[in-house]
């Protein structure tokens, strides 16, 4: 027992490093795996009140571009409005099943990270918004990513930048399904894996969301294809995807709720049993 | 005795909020970051509790992480530079550090330069092969650690000069 005690007393520098360094391989080990409630994340009261403040003197001098991005949205919403006023004459609507399926709440980014191979954001909206995990996360543009820890006012991001990260999506014009990950390099290009290899696809095409994942709804842009490759197998694609939104540059998001998917889950669940 | 200790929690919080604040937000040519805060290690006071340095880099590291949502790859490497310190004081600056009379300003600038460019690598190579995580990316580890050191030395070098040379 004495010779224990005179180790432990003797190494005592070289066992705290050891467990210090076992904790922190531990924190970054659990942050690698999806879906697992992490302890170590910038949705809490410290990191959003410095990254508040923060956000207030720097986002005077993105105003500009936040400004043009929206009067290019007001054009397009308003041009969908006048086409869409034109057709809605002709028939009748049954104003029953107009009930709206997404609600959608705005958000500052108050922190974004591209240049790491995880990279997250973090917004200025959290629990006392009721938003919770799993949320859609986008711009005007095109998807950001989805939500993942919450705190009572903030809450973060998984980025579509983020190796963690896989979402459902479409080529626009033929329907052929993939899935979107990314492989940590360009900050501005994702990939589409697992593409059946008789889709005819072209570069230039614009991928979408696929609206099966319940996150997003179908249709939100996403980017356009600017390379294909065979992948080993030789049965499928991997497509090299250009975003249409800037990540090195985002402002102002809106983050989604289906409020139909404890429907569509209840009724998945009821599918397996 | 105080004084020491106040000057290092100012230095602490100083540095934390310029790494989080500045530092992390340059991306130079779309992913070189200096990561500053190592400094606060390589000053902190060398007759100190060994145990009490490595509990403080610990928490300095762990500050950045829930900063910068990464995990704990920030505390392992500025632990593992903690821990590593000794070693480096004593290749860098021999004797003075055997008689436990390192002044930085009054060290010669070689000597300085050494024990930060080692310190800086090691930390930068625990750093980023933890945060890649993948030993099929060893190529992207070792440019990151490349490019990320030189930035940080030069800063690191620059900012102790700058604070802590005695002014004539």
């Amino acid at each position: 027992m004495q010779q224990i005690f005179n180790f432990v007393i003797r190494n005592k520098t070289f066992l705290l490093f050891l467990l210090l360094f076992s904790i922190a391989l531990a924190l970054t080990i659990q942050s690698h795996s999806y879906h697992r409630s992490k302890f170590i994340n910038s949705a809490n009261f410290l990191t959003g009140g410095v990254y508040g403040t923060m956000n207030s003197v720097d986002q005077y001098f993105n105003l500009k571009t936040e400004n043009d991005n929206l009067a290019k949205e007001n054009k397009r919403l308003r041009e969908q409005l006048l086409n869409r006023n034109i057709s809605a004459d002709s028939s009748y609507i049954d104003s029953t099943y107009s009930k709206s399926k997404y609600r959608i709440t705005t958000a500052e980014v108050y922190k974004n990270s591209y240049s790491l191979t995880n990279n997250y954001l973090t917004l200025n909206k959290g629990k006392n918004d009721s938003i919770k995990r799993d949320f859609g996360v986008m711009t005007s543009n095109g998807i950001i990513g989805i939500i993942d820890n919450t705190s009572k006012n903030y809450s973060t991001v998984l980025s579509i930048l983020n190796k963690r990260s896989r979402i459902n999506a479409k080529i626009k014009a033929t329907n052929h399904i993939g899935s979107l990950k990314w492989n940590g390099e360009s900050p501005v290009y994702v990939q589409l894996e697992d593409v059946s290899q008789f889709a005819p696809v072209k570069v230039g095409d614009t991928i979408q969301t696929g609206g099966e994942s319940s996150i997003f709804p179908r249709g939100v842009g996403i980017g356009t294809i600017s390379s294909i490759e065979t992948d080993i197998g030789g049965d499928t694609y991997t497509i090299q995807v250009k975003l249409f939104n800037d990540m090195t540059n985002v402002g102002t998001v809106y983050i989604l709720e289906n409020l139909d998917k404890k429907e569509i889950y209840s009724l998945e669940n009821s599918i397996d049993e | 005795m105080n004084s020491v200790i106040g000057l290092n929690i100012v230095r602490f919080i100083f540095l934390l909020l310029l790494q989080v604040m500045i530092c992390n937000h340059i991306n130079f040519f779309g992913y070189i970051n200096p990561y500053i805060y190592v400094i606060f290690i390589f000053l902190f006071p060398i007759r100190e509790e060994r145990l009490l340095f490595l509990l403080v880099s610990f928490v300095l590291g762990l500050m950045v992480d829930l900063f910068s949502d990464s995990g704990g790859v920030h505390a392992a490497a500025a632990v593992s530079l903690a821990y590593v310190r000794p070693i480096l004081l004593k290749n860098s600056f021999g004797m003075q550090y055997e008689h436990q009379s390192i002044k930085i300003r009054n060290t010669d600038i070689g000597s300085l330069i050494t024990y930060i460019s080692f310190g800086v690598i090691i930390h930068h190579l625990v750093l980023f092969s933890l945060e890649i995580f993948n030993v099929s990316k060893i190529l992207l580890v070792l440019k990151k650690t490349l490019f990320s050191s030189i930035f940080t030395i030069i800063l690191s070098v620059l900012i102790i000069i700058l604070f802590s040379r005695n002014k004539k």
